[in-house]
């Protein structure tokens, strides 16, 4: 491979701005304690992408300690089950430690280190993200404390065992909701304390600026590799891609590289859970709208006050009430299109790709898949739709057994 | 100065605790607005939130509370209010309600200078304040900076970190803040983790004033299970302990 894979991920446009603003969206909410840490960490960043040794040093770890690049799989059982477009797979799933939370997280550790800094700390809600910085922090002798909330400790036990194992610390965060949400508020409240000391790697493309930037590009490698292998083994680009959101970063590195193809259908999942009721779904594009959560102006699930809202999804990953502000301006500049998928479609879903092709997906990437089917089968066979399969689903085995049996 | 939770058990206790305040002869009371997400509040203050939350404390409440006591006491009432808040209702009409019901200006703990403009020029215009804060991590250009667009007075965070009582306070506290008042000609207030005379006691030669939270908070959480009278002569009996140490 002789083009860097962050590289190229800093041409994904001229978004967002000095200030962080994707359009309207994005920018600082945060209190001033931690300003002066996010003006270093942008800093840090920007000097970053321009040197070549950091740049190597992140290639060689993509390739040789994750595995990049990941396969484009034809799921060609699938596909033929729908009897409509052709389904392909970037396979996410098959990175080191199941998820593509590892691009991110190599790549802000890396950063750590270059700021002088030796203790991480994390959110996590699916417990992927909280894996591959536990994982990011062995590898490279950081200290790492990951908060995550109590509920998602319970349904995503296999991966508080890893991270235990790699010599993380878990905390479980009992406070509001016990999800995704409050394990960023406790891991921003641990920073407001430690922020001389301590980096925040944060999982998605939220929160204050630069970390919608700097998780888009680190993860905008998934896009690029697609990209290239569509050209490479179909000689064209797909119909569209679909990825599931839940802050959006495999999202947004996946359309990252596509924005600027006008032809190409670019569609993000929500989680839609048990109805369209406030508190039923966590779908904040799709019923949301604009305000202000965990630093960043963004749509959001909130009540006329500007309260969060309480969000359900039986995923713990995509079980979060706001959304990147990149996908709110791509929202409304009708470049993305942004549809709900119910909790029953999505292990729907799950149970079709494991059966027809032995792949067991995460369950936030289950509504993906739920949306690229019934995509697939309304499309003739000559289109093609790519999926980013972001995450195996090993964690949540346990979990889809114990809601099956809930069920009967 | 005290803060205090609105609706922290109910708004009518927190319309006595204010009147309390008044007449033990506070100089100026923040009245924290509930808020689900607040990000440098300790456990204290997120409980207090939650608690208020929890019983429907809704902006327009408050400010009808707020509306009936403010012109009957002598201190004014500064709200400490995150910016979720202040945009959901529109910065004008947030700023407009607020003035209405007799509140003098805001604190937003999540408005860095950088992003205050709008606000900023809505209060100037209506002469509401903007309180803005500057923090031990703020490098000292940008204090100047923060300085000079925050009006009624600068708030000076005592420590990097959460709301919360503390034992003791950073040695070079006040060495930072008369450096800071070197530079400024606004007054200048200390909070965070000030909880006990003796921090009045050091603080009170560099500050004009110092904000009491979670101390005062953690009082009035009792309020909930004992009689509210004395949870009210706790309070007040505090309150005036740290007044004396300010005189004294
Ligand atoms: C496999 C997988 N996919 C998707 C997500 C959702 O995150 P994002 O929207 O940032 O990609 C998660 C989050 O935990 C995940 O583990």
């Amino acid at each position: 491979m002789t083009e860097s894979m962050i590289h190229a991920g800093m041409q994904t446009g001229q978004v967002p701005d000095a200030m962080g603003r994707f359009g309207p969206y994005g920018g600082r909410y945060v209190p001033e304690t931690l300003v002066a840490a996010l003006d270093q960490l942008e800093t840090e960043y920007r000097s970053a992408v321009e040197d070549s040794l950091f740049r190597a040093t992140l290639d060689e770890l993509l390739r040789d300690f994750v595995g990049r690049p990941s396969p484009l799989y034809h799921a060609k059982r699938l596909s033929q089950h729908g009897g409509g477009a052709q389904i392909w797979l970037k396979r996410e799933d098959l990175n080191h430690t199941g998820a593509h939370k590892i691009n991110n997280t190599l790549g802000q550790a890396l950063l750590t280190l270059r700021m002088g800094k030796s203790r991480v700390i994390a959110e996590t809600g699916a417990g992927q993200h909280g894996v591959a910085t536990a994982t990011a922090c062995a590898h490279f002798g950081l200290s790492c404390v990951v908060y995550m909330g109590e509920e998602d400790v319970r349904r995503q036990a296999p991966n508080v065992f890893n991270m235990k194992l790699m010599g993380a610390e878990v905390r479980p965060v009992t406070t509001g909701s016990r999800t995704l949400r409050d394990a960023i508020n406790e891991a921003m409240r641990d920073w407001m304390s430690s922020v001389e000391s301590t980096h925040y790697i944060l999982g998605s493309v939220v929160g204050p600026h630069p970390f919608p930037m700097i998780v888009r590009d680190f993860q905008a490698v998934i896009g690029r590799e697609a990209r290239q292998q569509c050209l490479a083994r179909l000689g064209r680009l797909p119909d569209a891609v679909v990825a599931c959101v839940g802050g959006g970063s495999n999202a947004a590195g996946m359309f990252s590289a596509f924005i600027a193809d006008g032809q190409v259908e670019l569609v993000g999942v929500e989680a839609g859970g048990r109805s369209q009721q406030p508190g039923d779904h966590s779908a904040s594009l799709s019923y949301g709208s604009p305000g202000v959560l965990h630093g960043s102006f963004s749509y959001v699930m909130q009540d006329e006050d500007g309260q969060t809202g309480q969000v359900h999804s039986l995923s713990a990953g995509l079980d979060y009430p706001g959304v990147g502000p990149e996908h709110s301006f791509w929202k409304d500049a009708g470049r993305v299109q942004y549809q709900p998928c119910s909790d029953a479609a999505a292990l729907e879903a799950f149970d079709l790709v494991a059966r027809s092709e032995g792949i067991l997906s995460a369950l936030e990437t289950a509504h993906a898949l739920a949306h690229a089917i019934q995509l697939a089968a309304s499309r003739p066979k000559d289109q093609i739709i790519l999926v980013c399969l972001s995450g195996r689903g090993d964690k949540d085995a346990a979990e889809i057994a114990r809601l099956r049996q809930a069920a009967t | 100065m005290p803060f205090i939770t609105a609706g922290d058990p109910d708004l009518d206790f927190t319309a006595d605790v204010l009147k309390q305040l008044d007449a033990c002869g506070c100089p100026l009371c923040e009245l924290g607005i509930p808020y689900s997400d607040p990000i440098a509040d300790g456990p204290v203050i997120q409980a207090s939130y939650t608690r208020a939350l929890e019983r429907k404390t809704h902006l327009a409440d408050i400010f009808e509370m707020t509306r009936r006591i403010a012109p009957t006491l002598a201190m004014p009432i500064v709200s400490m209010v995150s910016y979720a808040i202040v945009f959901r209702r529109g910065i004008a009409s947030f700023v407009a309600e607020a003035r209405a019901a007799g509140i003098a200006g805001a604190i937003v703990p999540d408005l860095p200078v950088e992003e205050a403009g709008p606000m900023a020029q809505i209060c100037k215009q209506e002469d509401f304040g903007l309180i803005q804060l500057v923090a031990p991590t703020t490098p000292r250009e940008r204090a100047i900076r923060i300085a000079r667009s925050s009006t009624g007075f600068l708030y000076y965070v005592s420590v990097a970190g959460i709301t919360g009582e503390r034992t003791r306070l950073p040695a070079d506290l006040a060495e930072n803040v008369a450096w800071l008042r070197s530079r400024t000609s606004l007054p200048i207030c200390i909070g965070f983790g000030i909880s006990q005379p003796e921090h009045v006691r050091q603080l009170a030669p560099v500050a004009d004033g110092l904000i009491v939270g979670s101390a005062i908070v953690r009082r009035i959480a009792r309020a909930d299970q004992e009689p509210r009278d004395r949870v009210l002569a706790d309070v007040t009996d505090y309150v005036r302990g740290l007044l004396d140490a300010l005189k004294s």
